[in-house]
């Protein structure tokens, strides 16, 4: 099936590790993705923290470019998903809303007519559409053996709770149950990775770094599996700083669900975008991999 | 078009358990409405005959209000769903003798909701000042020929009707 | 015969006659409407004075008709129809017109006010010159009565009947009657041992002579209607014949095979595969859990029918179907709990040492599965805190809206036992404190004195996420303190969580098969939430306990003697008056289509096929009149509320919509309609 691909500008660069293997995974997975073309940034927190209006108009604008015959959208990140969704909402919910954006990508030659795109995340089209079975059939190498923490962040269940259960979201441990891996009890799994705040106070988003690696490490996961790139950011780029700041020694692989979920359909990591991450994460796969062969053996 | 003085005639017929006690409890907590609606009373909303519709529209009715309980709350269980397959079917009715749909309204009250079905009254009668008068009688008095095909046709009704031996 | 209609406008004191011209009305009636031998207006017609002038006009003036324009007939329809009975005119030949609830009160122009109620008042004459009169039905009683449910309200029902001298069935899903509250461990405010207050009631209803137990049996069908109904009760095979059972116990005490008992203990003990589900069972007889039973899993053991001394293991007994005729039914079902799972940010079922509440009533009783003692899911730790969770599932518009009444006090017992029992720290973290009853707020003032702490606080989490050494191993209760605007973190060894009480998850399927409705969340729809609060809009059908709305235990008690106490007079009298509005086929008009059958909620219409038509069971009609509407050959007129009646009331309500104004309206000519 056919899919409007909405990369975000995380995707890039910053995160080109996501976008690879998001790549790879989809192209396995037989989900045709259709980058649309001349894309905007989706503003992040940023925009609608500014102005409700241009927000909308600038993001809608995204959505008006998807090809008319496309019916769905997906954004790997959560917070270009929630932005697109949100969008989507309060045009729908406001004929106010609706006309004023109109009139914004009337500016522009476009249009967009609220519910035409259904906005999706890739993790939810993989638990959803894909679904068990199929997921299972892919798996070339089990995850046995392997401790992961999946983290959600904020913006798969807040404010919007329609996709997961908000309190105690459940898609991504699904998933990797069904890849074998032993997905440890991630109490802190939708709590806030501190987002920006790295930018504006540096104590109080160590401060919700700590929390988040500390707990994973408490279940002795050996590894955090990420769906957002600023989430994974702070967890991983931010490692450093927060072991600094703490005295702490954590050494704990961030990576994209998608980099793991490719390990597993039998994909080589260096297809996968493995290398880009700060904390590496390469070792821990390859030990486990010798231990499990070790263990057949 | 509309005329802000036309004062319009509305046949209501209530549900004795929920629609009509609604009303009631809309009196008991002198919750003022459009005094247009005059209110019958019948067990339930499943009881209301679509030729009770007729004719008060026949009658000089400009609009007609069937209030029953809400699906599910039916004091009969599940009449209240057959009276709303007549009225789908009823309107469709109306469409195909030329009257406008929406003069004919059907609102769910449950006892509590006096307010609400306080305020229906009042939309309803707004939405039938700006319809207009539907004066059928004296359409029906412009036109005796409608009168005669009218008992006509309900000569045949009723002879068609009837159970031979 | 020539119509002579006595039309009565009531002012009300000034409730109607204040926005309505009440004299004008009556004098315009007089004058106007066709028919009318007298039209008068009195200040308080349901008075014993308004009374006497209908039922003089009606000797003097011989009425066949009366008119009464007053308040709404719910509240004085009897009032009148009984005034024209005394003075011997059909009480159905009297129609009231709502002046007061449907005209005054809510209309604030005279002059509007006035039209309207003239428009009413003609229709309710024009109505009541095509009523006809009506003889209510009587309908002989059934002393016998069915009881749905043996916990408290149940029990009470039954009791009460049975000591009057009534037979009562007394049905129950469980193997035993006492319902939740045999798993309770103290009551309050009292703090009596619930078993002790409950085991006697069971003692009582399973020898009394007027009961007969059908435990572990469910309710199957009903049809009929009040003082006569069938009801058919399925009784679920024991495998054990109970002529012969003595309840030695030894077969319990055999059998191989121990299961997790998920029912009375709530998931913290365990039971056998063949078991009674706590000592004091009513009766004692034993019940084998075909899933847990290796017999029927594996085809081995057999064990107690081995050693059974009387031979009373039965393994190919069979489901037993029993017909049963009633005169009324009591549904006293209950509730079951909220699941706590939920709410996965309280952690139920990931972190272990999180209870429901009946898990922790378990763990407080003495004949519980740790006998008595608060312990830690490992079997032996005593928490040095506790922390209890109010409005678990309760006033969330997620789940249950609804407050459950019970959780706030029982919260405080808790409390207060752990306060008893241990040596740990409790905190409760309440939304508000609902104790209203009769000691309750007392027992609160106990608590604060016990000193128990109390937080304000609708509870965010609860997690093993430490974030401070000082939180290693413990459980986190994240909370605002409102009363302080705070946020805080109480690390605490226990949690406890104040699950909802919600309706039975069949509830609304048993009370179909009863044709009475429950509320938008499930529980039992009474005929008035404050004047009649046991009887339902069925007539013969009862409501007492929880299944109506979470209550506490004396009010179920109440309830339960309120149902009794109904039927008993109902009993006593030895018959009821049935409404005379039901349906009635005119079979020389049927043609047999069948329409009417499929109408019909109660199954009152049955088809003849020798004869090609259908017949409406009168003392099964409830008279809504569908079927009247519905008829394509106008075989079926609905008495009080046939068409000549309802088109003459709508000719009348229009009388005024005529531009020629000459109160003849044209249109569709009433004989082209069905009489």
């Amino acid at each position: 099936m056919k899919y409007a691909y909405y990369p975000g500008c995380s995707l890039e660069v910053n995160s080109a590790a996501y976008d690879i293997s998001v790549r790879a995974v989809a192209q396995l997975l037989s989900i045709e993705l259709q980058e649309i073309d001349d894309w905007n940034c989706c503003g992040a927190t940023e925009y609608f923290s500014q102005d409700e209006l241009t927000a909308c108009a600038v993001i809608a604008r995204n959505l008006a470019l998807v090809d008319d015959k496309v019916e769905q959208l997906i954004a790997p990140c959560a917070a270009c998903f929630l932005n697109l969704k949100k969008t989507d909402k309060l045009m729908s919910d406001s004929a106010e809303m609706n006309g004023r954006v109109n009139t914004c990508l009337a500016a522009g030659g476009l249009s967009y007519r609220p519910g035409r795109v259904l906005v999706r995340h890739l993790l939810d089209v993989i638990h959803g559409d894909i679904g068990e079975a199929a997921v299972r059939d892919k798996v070339v190498r089990p995850l046995t053996g392997l401790r992961v923490a999946p983290y959600y962040g904020c913006q798969w269940v807040r404010p919007m709770s329609d996709v997961d259960n908000p309190e105690y979201p459940m898609k991504m441990d699904d998933l990797f149950t069904w890849l074998g891996a032993e997905v440890v009890d991630y109490p802190v799994k939708a709590h806030c990775c501190g987002g920006h705040m790295t930018q504006i106070s540096e104590p109080q988003a160590f401060e919700l770094i700590r929390r988040l690696l500390q707990s994973a490490v408490d279940a002795r996961a050996d590894m955090i599996l990420c769906m957002c790139p600023m989430c994974q950011l702070n967890l991983d780029a931010y490692q450093g700083r927060v072991n600094g700041h703490f005295g702490a020694e954590f050494k704990l692989p961030i990576i994209f669900f998608t980099q793991l979920l490719g390990i597993a359909f039998g994909i080589a990591p260096e297809q996968l975008g493995f290398g880009k991450e700060i904390v590496a994460a390469l070792p821990v796969i390859k030990a486990w991999l010798g231990r499990a062969a070790a263990a057949v053996a | 078009m509309s005329d802000p003085t036309f004062e319009p005639k509305i046949v209501g017929f209530c549900c004795n358990w929920c629609s009509y006690r609604a009303a009631d409890l809309a009196g008991t907590a002198r919750i003022k409405y459009a005094p247009n609606v005059r209110i019958i009373r019948l067990m339930c909303s499943g009881r209301v005959d679509p030729g009770f519709v007729l004719s008060a529209l026949a009658n000089g009715a400009d609009g007609v209000l069937i209030a029953g309980c809400h699906p599910g709350e039916c004091h009969y269980l599940s009449q209240n769903y057959k009276a709303m397959r007549r009225y789908h079917v009823l309107k469709h009715t109306l469409a195909a003798l030329g009257l406008e749909p929406d003069r004919l309204r059907l609102v769910w009250a449950s006892a509590a909701e006096g307010q609400q079905l306080a305020e229906a009254i009042d939309r309803l009668v707004e939405d039938i000042r700006k319809l207009g008068p539907l004066r059928w009688p004296a359409n029906w008095e412009a036109e005796p020929c409608c009168q005669e095909a009218v008992e006509s046709i309900a000569r045949e009704h009723q002879e068609a009707m009837e159970v031979l031996p | 015969m020539a119509r002579k209609i006595g039309i009565y406008v009531c002012h009300c004191g000034s409730n109607i006659a204040g926005t309505i011209d009440v004299e004008e009305v009556a004098r315009w009636a007089g004058a106007t409407i066709d028919g009318v031998a007298v039209a008068r207006d009195y200040k308080f017609m349901c008075s014993s004075l308004g009374q006497q002038m209908i039922e003089e006009d009606i000797r003097k003036k011989g009425l066949t008709g009366v008119v009464v324009a007053a308040c709404s007939p719910h509240l004085h329809e009897k009032t009148f129809r009984r005034a024209c009975e005394h003075a011997e005119l059909n009480p159905y030949l009297c129609q009231m017109v709502n002046l007061r609830e449907h005209c005054s009160w809510v209309c604030a122009d005279k002059a509007a006010g006035t039209a309207k109620a003239k428009a009413l008042v003609y229709a309710a004459a024009e109505r009541v010159k095509q009523q006809v009169p009506l003889e209510p039905m009587e309908v002989q009683v059934n002393p016998a009565t069915l009881v749905v449910g043996g916990g408290i309200a149940g029990l009470q029902a039954t009791l009460e009947l049975a000591d009057a001298g009534y037979h009562v069935y007394l049905v129950e899903r469980e193997p035993s009657i006492g319902g939740h509250m045999a798993q309770f461990d103290k009551t309050f405010p009292t703090l009596d041992c619930s078993a002790c207050i409950l085991t006697p009631k069971m003692s009582e209803a399973g020898q009394h002579a007027n009961v007969t137990l059908l435990t572990y049996s469910e309710l199957e069908e009903v049809s009929g209607s009040v003082g006569n109904f069938k009801v058919k009760v399925r009784k679920k095979a024991r495998y054990v014949d109970e002529t012969i059972c003595t309840g030695c116990g030894i077969c319990i005490e055999k059998c191989p095979r121990r299961v997790v008992d998920n029912g009375f203990e709530a998931g913290l003990g365990q039971r056998k595969a063949i078991y009674t589900p706590f000592p004091q069972a009513v009766p004692r007889i034993p019940v084998i859990d075909t899933a847990a039973c290796i017999w029927f899993d594996r085809g081995k053991c057999r064990a107690c029918e081995k050693l059974c001394p009387t031979n009373a293991i039965a393994f190919d007994q069979e489901d037993e179907i029993v017909e049963l005729q009633v005169g009324n039914i009591v549904l006293a079902t209950g509730w079951k709990l909220f699941d706590c799972h939920k709410l996965p940010q309280y952690g139920y079922g990931r972190l272990p040492n999180v209870y429901t509440n009946m898990e922790f009533e378990r763990l407080c009783n003495a004949a519980g599965p740790t006998n008595g003692k608060i312990v830690l899911r490992d079997g032996k730790t005593e928490p040095k805190s506790v922390a209890v969770i109010h409005c678990v599932g309760s006033r969330d518009v997620r789940h249950n809206e609804s407050c459950s009444a019970v959780c706030c006090m029982a919260a405080l017992k808790f409390g207060h036992l752990v306060l008893e029992k241990t040596k740990a720290e409790v905190y409760s973290f309440y939304i508000d404190m609902r104790t209203y009853h009769k000691g309750y707020e007392e027992f609160f003032q106990r608590l604060l004195k016990e000193g128990m702490h109390f937080v304000r606080g609708k509870v965010a989490e609860v997690t093993d996420a430490a974030r401070t050494p000082g939180e290693e191993g413990k459980l986190i209760v994240q909370v605002e303190d409102t009363l302080v605007g705070q946020q805080q973190r109480i690390a605490v060894d226990m949690v406890v969580l104040m699950g909802a009480l919600e309706p039975q998850a069949d509830a609304k399927e048993l009370g179909l098969k009863c044709g009475i409705s429950c509320s938008m969340q499930g529980w039992y729809t009474e005929r008035h939430p404050k004047l009649d609060p046991v009887a339902t809009m069925t007539d013969g059908v009862f409501v007492a306990g929880a299944c109506q709305g979470p209550k506490d235990i004396p009010a179920s008690v109440v309830q339960g003697a309120a149902a009794a106490a109904r039927i008993s007079g109902m009993i006593a009298k030895g018959h009821v008056m049935i409404e005379p509005i039901v349906a009635s086929i005119q079979e020389d008009k049927c043609s047999g289509c069948k329409i009417c059958n499929t109408m019909c909620p109660y199954n009152a219409i049955e088809f003849d096929e020798p004869a090609g038509v259908s017949r409406v069971i009168s003392s099964m009609c409830k008279g809504c009149g569908t079927c009247v509407a519905a008829c394509p050959a106008g075989a079926i007129s609905g008495a009080h509320f046939n068409n000549a009646q309802i088109m003459a009331e709508i000719r009348g309500i229009l009388w005024d919509a005529v531009p020629s104004g000459n109160g003849q309206a044209p249109g569709v000519p009433a004989a082209a309609l069905n009489p």
